[in-house]
């Protein structure tokens, strides 16, 4: 940057680098401290937990692997992962074939108020989930029934209503990226005598992948991480890893190394995760709006 | 083909039965309930029709439903203004080139992406009296007792600190992709008019990144109003009412006290609150890019 490199002065230049980079140090320790220290709390017993904390990485020696074991081998815990993998990847798989979908028609039809359209699912990205918490507990409850079933605490309802929030994200991921795509290839794959599916499979989707690919993972980001509807919305059979970590708030006498352990492994997917997209990332959670 | 719109709409069709199913039918049917009194707990558990107006003049003398508001909006000024200074400083720093740069940066993405409920836990282990290292390190360091369960203030502060330490990055990188997306002749320039970096700073960076800056103040409001997770892990809206925020008052007046009518009053302001709130600052993001196009 230009105006960054205006002083001529070597030694100001050198203390400006060093500074920023002792500034950027601590910063660091103080994001991984905390997470740090759950790692240390997963590995320990109870009794070791007890007293003045222990900062020393003792699980380079010992490890208590019954924090682990306790929630996901004897527990409701691996009940609890398995139904958190199975709606985030099920919803991410919904959301990028339906966004894909209706991006396409918002992008190429002439569709009479298809701005408003676009405008409206935005709108159901931006309320808060609290609101449409009693409403949708009443209607997955009672009013939602299929002779005798019901969308209330099952996985369905959970991958359906995790599209309010990733549908309008989707559309609007895809929608930069279809909108780039030129007309005339389609138009020229019509004259071919193509119908709209050949013209997904072979054009638009092997030259939106990218985009693709981070949307559904960024997708399944969100319904893998979401706490407050899945909390309401279920009871027993469907509910997901985020549920689970709140359990532990309310016994009395909390296990804190079985609690840590829960969390760190609910945080797997979204380690591999940043790897996978970090650059991306930025785009992604401006909707978009700021080029990552 | 494409004038064809059969198909177009044949295309949206899932899309919006879907958003129908999940987020219209939940709006109206909330919008409803809203009219009526009821309390499947109270003597009467049926729906009684008082008035289109019943439970909307309740809420405006419900001191502790517009302190929560106010609560929300509160924080989320104050975070808002913290992490949008915090991050502007970490983007500029990151423009120019220092040792383990890349590294930093990865590091500082990583919050990111945890959920919410998850760094609400993660705070709690560091945080809690009697488990972790924070209260123990400022007791014997500088003699600071912190016991968020009992001190309203340090509760408070405490979400502060966590949005922060949260969403800060997201601040960071946003601001980063627009800086390194500005144009370089108005520095030149500059320059060459002899401005000081000070000057370049505030004539030249600040006005060219308004469109970013509103971007991220525009999400990052969305976000810290709808705020509950968290802040549920960490203080469940105690002590007291310190943290209670209107998302969480909402959840316990509906799932705890089951006033079913008066909640769905109280979503519909929260949600007209919000919605006010984002319309604006969508108004003002469109007005700016049609006035620059």
């Amino acid at each position: 940057m230009l105006w960054f490199q205006g002083e001529k002065v070597k030694t100001r230049k050198l203390f400006a680098k060093f500074g920023t980079t002792f500034l950027w140090s601590i910063l660091t320790i103080i994001t991984l401290f905390p997470i740090y220290w759950m790692i240390l709390v997963s590995t320990r017993t109870p009794v070791e937990l007890f007293g003045k904390p222990d900062l020393s990485p003792t699980f380079l020696e010992k490890v208590h692997w019954k924090n682990f074991t306790k929630p996901f081998l004897d527990g409701v815990y691996s009940d609890y992962l398995f139904n958190s993998i199975i709606v985030a990847t099920s919803n991410a798989a919904l959301v990028t074939v339906l966004a894909l979908m209706a991006t396409y028609a918002l992008s190429r039809f002439k569709l009479a108020g298809s701005e408003s359209i676009f405008f409206w699912t935005m709108t159901n990205r931006m309320a808060p989930p609290a609101a449409f918490l009693l409403p949708l507990f009443l209607l997955f409850s009672t009013v939602f029934k299929f002779g005798d079933f019901t969308l209330f605490d099952t996985k369905i309802g959970l991958i359906l209503l995790y599209c309010v929030f990733n549908l309008p994200f989707a559309i609007w991921l895809l929608k930069g990226i279809i909108d780039g795509i030129p007309r005339e290839l389609d138009e020229a794959m019509v004259v071919d005598g193509a119908n709209l599916f050949t013209i997904f499979r072979k054009l638009i989707i092997p030259l939106a992948a990218p985009g693709i690919a981070v949307t559904s993972l960024l997708s399944f980001l969100f319904a893998w991480n979401e706490y407050l509807l899945a909390s309401t919305l279920t009871s027993v059979y469907a509910r997901t890893i985020p549920t689970g970590l709140s359990e532990f708030v309310t016994t009395t006498g909390t296990n804190w190394g079985t609690m840590a352990a829960v969390a760190l492994v609910s945080m797997i997917p979204a380690l591999l995760f940043l790897f996978a997209v970090q650059k991306h990332i930025v785009a992604g959670l401006t909707f978009g709006a700021v080029k990552g | 083909m494409f004038s064809n719109n059969k198909k177009g709409w044949l295309l949206l069709s899932p899309t919006i039965f879907i958003l129908i199913i999940v987020g219209l039918v939940p709006f109206f049917y909330v919008l409803y309930v809203g009219f009526f009194k009821w309390n499947p707990l109270a003597v009467d558990p049926s729906m009684q029709f008082e008035g289109f107006g019943f439970n909307y003049r309740r809420l405006i003398f419900d001191g502790v439903f517009l302190e929560s508001i106010w609560r929300s909006i509160k924080f989320s000024v104050v975070t808002l203004t913290l992490e949008l200074s915090l991050g502007f400083l970490l983007a500029l720093s990151l423009l120019s080139s220092f040792p383990f740069k890349k590294f930093f940066r990865g590091v500082h993405t990583l919050p990111l992406v945890i959920a919410p409920i998850v760094v609400g836990s993660i705070f709690k282990l560091f945080t809690v009296q009697g488990l972790g290292p924070l209260p123990h390190l400022l007791k014997d360091y500088f003699g600071y007792t912190l016991n968020y369960g009992m001190n309203a203030d340090q509760a408070f502060w405490m979400i502060v600190i966590m949005d922060i330490w949260h969403w800060t990055p997201f601040v960071t990188l946003t601001l980063l992709a627009g800086l390194s997306a500005l144009p370089q002749d108005p520095y030149e320039s500059a320059k060459i008019d002899g401005a000081n970096n000070f000057q370049i700073f505030v004539y030249i960076t600040i006005p060219m990144m308004v469109p970013v800056l509103i971007v991220v103040i525009f999400i990052r409001l969305m976000d810290s109003l709808k705020i509950v997770d968290e802040v549920w892990m960490l203080t469940g809206g105690g002590p007291g009412y310190a943290t209670r925020f209107t998302g969480i008052h909402i959840w316990k007046e509906v799932f705890e006290k089951r006033y079913y009518g008066l909640g769905s009053a109280m979503s519909i302001l929260y949600l007209y609150i919000t919605i006010v709130i984002c319309w604006i600052l969508y108004s003002v993001m469109v007005s700016r890019g049609k006035s620059e196009d």
